[in-house]
């Protein structure tokens, strides 16, 4: 089956819930204004089931629907794990085999972030949710930059330490930081490197699109929720080839 | 009221040990200053202002003293030498002449000429010290003509729009739906520049720079909201990363009435030199003492690195530490708002309850200090409807443990910075929590011998044993080896390291003896 619509409590009836604020302040017309605008976001009919004033002039709503879209599932786009997912073991195993020396990953948190939240997960011994983090496998030599590394610092470290790959992560996204600093990564190992001896580029953030790395000179975006054996796994395959 | 039953042996044994642990960090502090002191020192003897390039004067005055003398004799006596040879009586004329490279600076060779520096320099440092005297008055005026906080905890929120203009407004709405502390986040970044930006700034990323004039903008509109609401809202900023000295006189001066002022954070989190923060930490603690300020420190920040159940004992450790770093410094229990947090992961099993016996752990040993609860921020999935819930769980936490200060959680945590309604919502949660449930610690006592008073004495045991490889290896190699939230952290290494010089023999700072003379 691949046309789909929401499921609220019976299949096909299409019912969502949304909250928002309407810069109004509260009576009925912004109650009115509140449905007005689930209409136009595709809820027909719309129920409004909450609607609370906020400081001055502002209203909260929540409203629940039914929505007449559909989706084909058929034809969303997504970037699937095109590599299979190792355990640690076989990963060192594989490096061990064709590499015969450790793989080098250097990771930091580039520009002014300071967030080593997603960094540290995938780096760090710690890991995340239970998986162990790139430090934990013997076969990878993982240098963690930590925070606000500049690009140049990163270069330098990158050759420094011979790097077969680099991982930048990248959490804060005002005015769309991540996306600029990225760019200028990118730019920069592109100059100080030719194009055999350049490491892998791999970024990371919760706000990526997976679909951009053409776009942002990467060899590969990892979104939300990736985990420490994911990228083990990508980079196994993506610098050593497939394993059988 | 006495509820964990902890033995007062041990806890008197972890005090001892914290203090013997920190006694030689202390004698660091006292031996060394930085550039980022001196400046500060000029700051409150009244250089004010910044050059083309937004470098501000004190900067440039503090380079060309260090260019022609150094710094282990302190500024204060090279600069007022300088003026009275070049017949200068404003401090910002002469750095801006110091800048342009017509002065040179040297420490007089006549006693005479020593004494009178010394002297005009004491007057200077102590006309910036009176107006932070001055502005701890009147607090305590606009507390008493407005009314304080109506409870206890203080609910405590946050802006960060990066816009000065625009976090005014915000400030002033949160104060309205209920807050009684508004924190104005800093740029990211900005703890690693070594110079405050001058004036009202409008552009940062994910926070607003802590400038002077930022600080008074603020400060002002909130007395007006004060006023409005008929109690005193206060204001928090931040005195860390390499400029902490100088945030803390500038607080001093804006009558800002809480600062985030960890001893250990700047070194962990943003790799600043050890050595540096500890002689910075000590400075503006004292300056913090002076001004009537409340700290808050950041043992929160262990727990999103480590995990909070097995790293629960580096919070108290460093509660005992902070404790004992703001003791030395003149800093009174009440301005002690020592940092923890609601960070264990909800699947673990008893995880609310190992909460607890954390929380009342910390209370505990800290009775007479305001604690300031901090919200999940590592378990906060993007699932709304959960962390709402959690956060509804660490609010009852605070309730039950007579917190002082209470960082409201938002259940868009890890999702976006706050909207309007997210902050709604949370404080909604905080209000149904305070109103059904506010003095249910009147009538909680844990089981004696059951497993939150068993939890509490097991990570208080893991402290007392921690602290004693501290002492046995020093705090310094501790730090160097990863002993807090993992980071290993040199002393001989990190930002900051080359801002950082020995006394001199005759090195001379008149803050410093201001706020230890008063002791």
């Amino acid at each position: 089956m691949s046309i789909v619509r929401p499921y609220g409590d019976t299949t096909g009836d299409g019912m969502v819930q949304v909250s928002f604020t309407l810069p109004v302040t509260h009576d009925k017309r912004a109650e009115g204004a509140a449905i007005q605008l689930a209409n136009k976001m595709g809820l027909d009919p719309a129920m409004l089931v909450h609607a609370k004033p906020m400081g001055d002039g502002f209203t909260f709503f929540v409203v629940y629907g039914r929505v007449t879209h559909l989706v084909d599932t058929e034809k969303v786009q997504v970037v699937e794990r095109d590599y299979p997912l190792l355990s640690a073991k076989d990963v060192n195993a594989v490096i061990k085999r064709k590499l015969r020396r450790r793989l080098s990953v250097v990771g930091a948190c580039i520009g002014t972030d300071a967030h080593t939240v997603g960094i540290d997960a995938i780096l760090n011994v710690k890991g995340i949710a239970g998986e162990k983090g790139l430090e934990y496998y013997r076969e990878l030599a993982v240098t963690n930059m930590g925070a606000q590394v500049s690009v140049p610092e990163l270069v330098e470290t990158a050759r420094a330490q011979k790097a077969d790959a680099v991982l930048v992560s990248q959490v804060v996204t005002q005015r769309d930081a991540h996306l600029q600093n990225t760019r200028a990564m990118t730019a920069a190992f592109r100059e100080a490197l030719p194009a055999g001896k350049r490491p892998l580029l791999i970024v990371g953030g919760p706000r990526f699109d997976e679909l951009m790395a053409a776009e942002l000179g990467v060899d590969r975006i990892f979104g939300r929720g990736t985990t420490p054996r994911e990228v083990a796994s990508y980079l196994v395959h993506a610098l050593l080839g497939d394993q059988k | 009221m006495e509820k964990l039953g902890l033995d007062p042996g041990v806890v008197a044994r972890a005090r001892a040990l914290a203090a013997e642990a920190g006694a030689p960090v202390v004698e660091l502090a006292r031996s060394h200053t930085t550039v980022s002191v001196e400046r500060a020192v000029l700051r409150l003897a009244g250089v004010r202002g910044a050059d083309s390039d937004g470098i501000p004067w004190v900067n440039r005055l503090v380079d060309a003293v260090r260019a022609d003398v150094g710094l282990g004799h302190g500024v204060s006596v090279p600069v007022f030498a300088a003026m009275a040879r070049e017949g200068i009586d404003d401090v910002t004329v002469l750095a801006q002449k110091a800048a342009a490279g017509a002065v040179t600076f040297g420490v007089p060779a006549k006693k005479a000429e020593l004494v009178a520096a010394r002297r005009a320099a004491t007057r200077a440092a102590n006309a910036g010290l009176k107006v932070v005297d001055r502005r701890r008055v009147e607090r305590e005026r606009l507390i008493k003509r407005f009314g304080d906080a109506p409870r206890r905890p203080w609910i405590y929120l946050i802006v960060a729009t990066g816009d000065i203009y625009e976090d005014i407004p915000q400030a002033q709405a949160a104060a309205r739906a209920g807050a009684d502390v508004i924190a104005v986040i800093r740029s990211t970044g900005q703890s690693l520049l070594d110079y405050v930006p001058e004036g009202a700034t409008r552009e940062g990323f994910a926070g607003t720079y802590a400038t002077q004039e930022n600080f008074r903008l603020m400060r002002a509109a909130l007395d007006e909201t004060s006023k409005e609401l008929g109690r005193y809202v206060r204001l928090t900023n931040y005195a860390s990363g390499l400029c902490m000295p100088e945030m803390a006189a500038m607080a001093g001066m804006e009558r800002l009435d809480m600062m985030l002022n960890d001893s250990m954070y700047g070194i962990l989190f943003r790799d600043i030199n050890p050595i540096r923060t500890f002689v910075d930490q000590r400075f503006s603690r004292q300056v913090h003492a002076r001004a009537g300020i409340i700290i808050n420190t950041g043992e929160d920040n262990y727990l999103t690195t480590a995990d909070a159940v097995e790293a629960a004992h580096t919070v108290t450790v460093s509660q005992l530490m902070n404790e004992f770093f703001a003791h030395e410094a003149g800093l009174e229990d009440w301005q002690l708002g020592l940092g923890h947090a609601f960070e264990i992961n909800p699947e673990v099993p008893e995880s609310f309850r190992l909460e607890l016996a954390h929380a009342l752990l910390a209370r505990e040993l800290f009775p007479d200090a305001p604690l300031k609860w901090m919200p999940p921020t590592k378990h906060m999935t993007g699932d709304v409807f959960r962390g709402n819930l959690l956060d509804g769980f660490f609010n009852l936490v605070g309730a039950l443990t007579g917190q002082g200060i209470l960082l409201v959680g938002m259940m868009t945590e890890a999702v976006v910075t706050p909207w309007l309604s997210d902050r709604d919502i949370a404080l909604q949660n905080v209000r149904y929590v305070l109103n059904g449930a506010g003095n249910l610690h009147e009538d909680f006592v844990p089981a004696p011998g059951g497993f939150i008073q068993r939890r509490a004495h097991e990570v208080l045991g893991e402290a007392v044993e921690l602290l004693e490889r501290i002492v046995a290896d020093s705090m310094l190699t501790a730090i160097a080896d990863g002993t807090f939230g993992i980071m290993k952290r040199p002393a001989d290494r990190g930002k900051g390291l080359d801002g950082v010089a020995r006394h001199d023999g005759d090195y001379f700072n008149p803050v410093t003896n201001a706020l230890e003379g008063l002791r």
